[in-house]
């Protein structure tokens, strides 16, 4: 590589004794600030771009948590199965929960099921970042590609406990009718919300490493307030009395709506046409939370992109 | 070339007093600001400006800390962090020009700084204070933190290049040069912890490098195994860094960056001591 004389003969007059900002001589020379947070736009494209690493990322965290043990993969149906026997006996036998609905079996395992894949993506969503700052401090990609994978992660157990939930619930007496072609759509928004929420709690538990520590009460006391054991109009209007308006605010916290709609679609005697009356925005309050988490927490995470990497 | 030429040119036909092609401000006492002859010395590609870094670690927690949920919440509704948690000031006040076709060595002992700084350049930490500019995107050599060792050699490979922002494509062609370079042949198919350590190093190390890169960071201990693979990756080494336009290199072996940097920066205690000739630097940096 030869040099032009001056660049050379420049060089070997020395140095600039800082009569120039660095920063200008950056600008001339287009150089960039190395940790820079993109343009949104830009970010969400790079994440897309990102999207092969975000998949087999999380389908190898699956594959290795299992892969310790003796029965492998086939826990992914056991621990729903196992879980679904545990409520029952708990909730169904012993406390006798289910007088008064009917069918109280697929009422049990849908709310548990439903509830179950919220509350598992936010509590892996916490420790996303804080648990991968190796990995942050030495590769580059949109840091939203962490939380995102573990949504993914927890989607592909869902597939495998969904299926177990529609065979309970087809062993109780439940027939497939054409509703069910609506579950789909339900467990998209449902993943949409997760990703939302899944991304918030990201950001707050990178600094807020406490959040861990805090996030198994509050999603039991989350439990508790979304109706997954009793049904909430009995519960708070009929047997505590408290205004209406109480249990339609319970009805609309995200994880209670998704449940509801689910058993809508699942249990024929939970329809307006057996003389069940759900609260009709059910539907409406699931796409709110599902918009309205999916870009807020996308928009929440990336604003403080480039911070992640100090934990 | 003649494009450089032709930057340069024009770089100097619009202010006279223009480019400190040597930007460096010292700040330790240095002899001259002789740069060697045979190394281009073009335009900057990494500008760092009086850069701070700070990064926060949290020691293992005692059982009273640990605890309970109301500590938790007293802590977060005060805005305090854990009690274990401390904050490192790794970098203190770095400045320095790095330009193409420089092959950079930072020496110093450890938890000098070394490999913060080559984090900060590589736009991995944020600056507390001062800022990092880049070319392109400077990327550390090294893929470790994705692996995960209970998966096989195969699916470790393929998660490493995607983790390195591969397209499946690519993944694709360098898999089998990957397996061959690394030549753990048919170990390709067990979990890596059944690895030898070797082994496992051999791996790591073909799946970091199978990637080209215009600002390239190498963080020591790279030329692992056994003899033969050590000259293998050391020729591989050779190869990246003749591709890539600037090389930043931290490593302990002090033979290892004489030989193949023109520059060396020696860093103490989070600041510059000394920024120059590998010679002179490595000399004094012994005497130190």
């Amino acid at each position: 590589m030869s040099q032009p004389e001056s660049a050379v003969a420049d060089a070997q007059a020395g140095g600039r004794s800082g009569q120039e900002p660095l920063a200008k001589l950056a600008q001339r020379y287009g150089l960039r600030r190395a940790i820079a947070r993109p343009r949104f736009p830009v970010y969400l494209r790079q994440l897309w771009e990102r999207r092969h690493f975000i998949l087999t990322y999380a389908t190898s965290r699956n594959v290795s948590k299992y892969s310790s043990s003796t029965l492998g993969q086939l826990w992914q149906v056991l621990t729903p199965l196992l879980n679904a026997a545990i409520y029952f006996l708990m909730f169904g036998l012993i406390l006798g929960g289910g007088k008064d609905i009917e069918n109280y079996p697929a009422f049990l395992l849908t709310g548990m099921f439903i509830f179950t894949y919220t509350q598992r993506t936010v509590t892996a969503g916490a420790k996303s970042i804080s648990s991968n700052l190796s990995l942050i401090r030495a590769l580059h990609f949109p840091r939203a590609s962490l939380p995102l994978a573990y949504t993914i992660q927890e989607l592909q157990q869902l597939v495998i406990s969904m299926a177990v939930l529609l065979v309970l619930v087809v062993i109780t007496g439940e027939m497939p009718t054409w509703f069910w072609l609506m579950i789909p759509v339900v467990l998209l928004l449902q993943t949409f919300f997760n990703i939302g929420a899944g991304l918030i709690v990201a950001r707050l538990g990178a600094t807020m490493r406490d959040l861990n520590q805090l996030l198994p009460f509050i999603t039991r006391t989350w439990l508790y307030a979304s109706g997954v054991f009793f049904s909430i109009q009995d519960k708070v209007v009929g047997s505590a009395h408290l205004p209406q308006w109480v249990a339609d605010v319970m009805y609309l916290n995200p994880a209670a709506s998704f449940i509801e709609w689910m058993r809508e679609i699942l249990i024929a005697t939970y329809r307006p046409e057996f003389g069940h009356h759900p609260p009709p925005m059910v539907w409406m309050s699931c796409v709110f939370w599902a918009v309205f988490a999916l870009g807020f927490g996308f928009w929440y995470f990336w604003r403080s992109e480039e911070r992640y990497g100090r934990g | 070339m003649a494009e450089l030429t032709k930057e340069l040119s024009q770089v100097k036909g619009d202010k006279p007093a223009v480019p400190g092609k040597d930007a460096k401000k010292r700040p330790a006492p240095e002899p001259s600001g002789k740069r060697p002859l045979d190394v281009p010395t073009g335009t900057p590609t990494v500008i760092v400006d009086d850069l701070h870094i700070v990064y926060r670690v949290y020691g293992a927690a005692t059982d009273a800390e640990k605890g309970n949920a109301v500590n938790a919440l007293t802590r977060i509704l005060k805005r305090q962090g854990r009690p274990q948690m401390k904050e490192v000031h790794a970098v203190k006040g770095v400045t320095f020009v790095a330009y193409h076709g420089d092959a950079i060595g930072i020496v110093g002992r450890n938890g000098s700084g070394k490999s913060t700084l080559l984090r900060a350049i590589a736009g991995l930490l944020p600056p507390h204070k001062g800022a990092v500019y880049t070319d392109g995107q400077p990327s550390l050599l090294g893929v470790n933190a994705a692996l995960m060792r209970e998966l096989t050699g195969e699916r470790n490979i393929v998660l490493g290049c995607y983790a390195m922002g591969m397209t499946p494509a690519e993944v694709k062609e360098k898999y089998q040069e990957i397996v061959d370079f690394s030549g753990i042949d048919e170990f390709v198919q067990l979990p890596m912890s059944t690895y030898s350590s070797g082994m496992g190093a051999r791996l790591r190390f073909a799946i970091s490098s199978a990637k080209t890169h215009d600002v390239l960071l190498i963080d020591e201990a790279l030329a692992t195994g056994d003899r033969e693979f050590r000259k293998k990756s050391e020729a591989r080494i050779r190869q990246i860094r003749e591709q890539a336009g600037t090389v930043f290199l931290v490593a302990h072996d002090l033979r290892v960056i004489e030989e193949t940097c023109n520059r060396v920066i020696w860093l103490h205690k989070g600041k510059i001591r000394m920024d120059g000739d590998p010679k002179e630097v490595i000399a004094a940096y012994n005497k130190g």
